[in-house]
């Protein structure tokens, strides 16, 4: 496996494109995902992972084959993300108070939170909110819980790919956790 | 001992599975007399499981691959010959020498306009036009080129018209190899007319790979 991502590295970087799309074959599902995870956002992974295969393809010289293949295509996807996350910006806050009312806000506007009861699929409902939860931590959080407890890798791959060294990885793993037992203590 | 601090540090680091030995045990110790943090062990792994329990695998969107494929960035033509080149060096010595070779024969064709022919004895040459004379047989090739060639003898061996025509004895009709046959004069060999640079080319790398060949024979 190792050897066969190696082989067709080299033609890539000898120029041989097609050699890309058994790569981008091979990683496009785990990418893909960790966008999803990433981003919540079908459309939008869908967007990075392919800017994060167009990015490796374009930077294919920088990268050093002594290295896992996997964790530098890994660190470019979750850069990206991160950068994107970053650059979003809220439509409007729902607090803030609607022009031309006085003491109105969009809070107002929304329905009420009272569900049907055959609306109330407890299973999704609950992924849903610790999924929330876990979209709530700031991108880089949230990227070392979604790379150590979605995809598994382990501290050291993660801090290969955050660029983190190894003790920041602990210190920020171990807020995370914090962080997520209090939000979700009474699921 | 300090739950707030020691406590829950080591419990991350059992979570993190880069315990000691020691350290557990004295994290199991602890646990068992100290409800606070027997709730908050619990709580951590609680928290885990419910975070892994998110995984949820959807289907990669269609056709993923091919738009990657397609948005990649097309290399230069340059860089792409380029590579190729350095790739392939005895290949392009060889088409460097082609290149070369072939316009070398190239600029001769549109620069040399003297008649040349390759045997003389007996042939008359009147103006443009190359006669080989009634009776008389040329004995070997034949070659003319820039100029006519009009046969009423006998030539055996092969003829090589090159940038001229073959004329017919007493009017201006032209004829090809295949009627050669028929007219007046008689050639006992093959017939080759150039008139085309590109056969051009060919002649002379023909001719050049004969003359290597045949060399020491």
């Amino acid at each position: 496996m190792d050897y066969m991502i190696r082989d067709k590295i080299k033609k890539v970087k000898k120029g041989d494109q097609s050699a890309y799309e058994d790569i981008v074959v091979l990683f496009q599902s785990r990418i893909y995902h960790h966008c999803y995870r990433m981003l919540g956002n079908a459309h939008e992974a869908e967007d990075i992972a392919q800017e994060a295969f167009i990015r490796a393809y374009v930077n294919i010289h920088s990268y050093d084959d002594k290295r896992k293949f996997s964790t530098w295509l890994y660190r470019i996807a979750t850069n990206l993300t991160i950068d994107r996350i970053r650059k979003r910006k809220p439509d409007y806050f729902l607090d803030a108070e609607i022009k031309g009312t006085e003491g109105l806000n969009m809070y107002s506007q929304l329905a009420t939170k009272d569900r049907l009861p055959e609306e109330e699929v407890q299973g999704m409902e609950l992924q849903h909110h610790i999924y929330q939860e876990i979209a709530n931590l700031s991108p880089i959080y949230r990227s070392i819980i979604t790379l150590r407890y979605l995809e598994e890798f382990s501290l050291k791959e993660i801090s290969e790919i955050m660029d983190l060294p190894l003790g920041t990885v602990k210190t920020r793993i171990h807020r995370g956790r914090e962080a997520l037992r209090k939000k979700l203590r009474h699921v | 001992m300090d739950c707030k601090n020691e406590v829950v540090e080591l419990m991350h680091e059992y979570l993190d599975g880069d315990i000691t030995k020691e350290d557990e045990t004295k994290l199991g110790k602890h646990l068992e007399g100290c409800k606070a943090c027997q709730q908050h062990f619990h709580e951590l792994k609680n928290t885990i499981t419910l975070i892994k329990s998110t995984v949820e695998t959807k289907e990669v969107p269609p056709k993923f691959t091919e738009n990657v494929m397609k948005n990649l960035p097309t290399e230069k033509k340059r860089v792409k010959y380029m590579r190729w080149f350095r790739a392939h060096p005895v290949l392009t010595a060889a088409a460097i020498f082609f290149v070369f070779l072939f316009s070398g024969i190239l600029s001769t064709w549109h620069q040399d306009t003297r008649l040349v022919v390759s045997k003389q004895e007996d042939l008359i040459i009147k103006g443009d036009t190359v006669i080989v004379p009634e009776g008389v047989t040329v004995e070997g090739d034949l070659v003319v080129k820039n100029g006519n060639l009009k046969i009423d003898g006998t030539v055996d061996g092969k003829v090589t018209l090159i940038k001229g025509k073959l004329i017919q004895e007493d009017s201006d009709e032209v004829l090809d190899g295949e009627n050669l046959m028929a007219s007046a004069g008689e050639v006992n060999g093959e017939f080759e007319s150039v008139n085309k640079v590109f056969e051009w080319i060919w002649y002379s790398f023909k001719s050049l790979v004969e003359g290597i060949f045949s060399f020491d024979s």
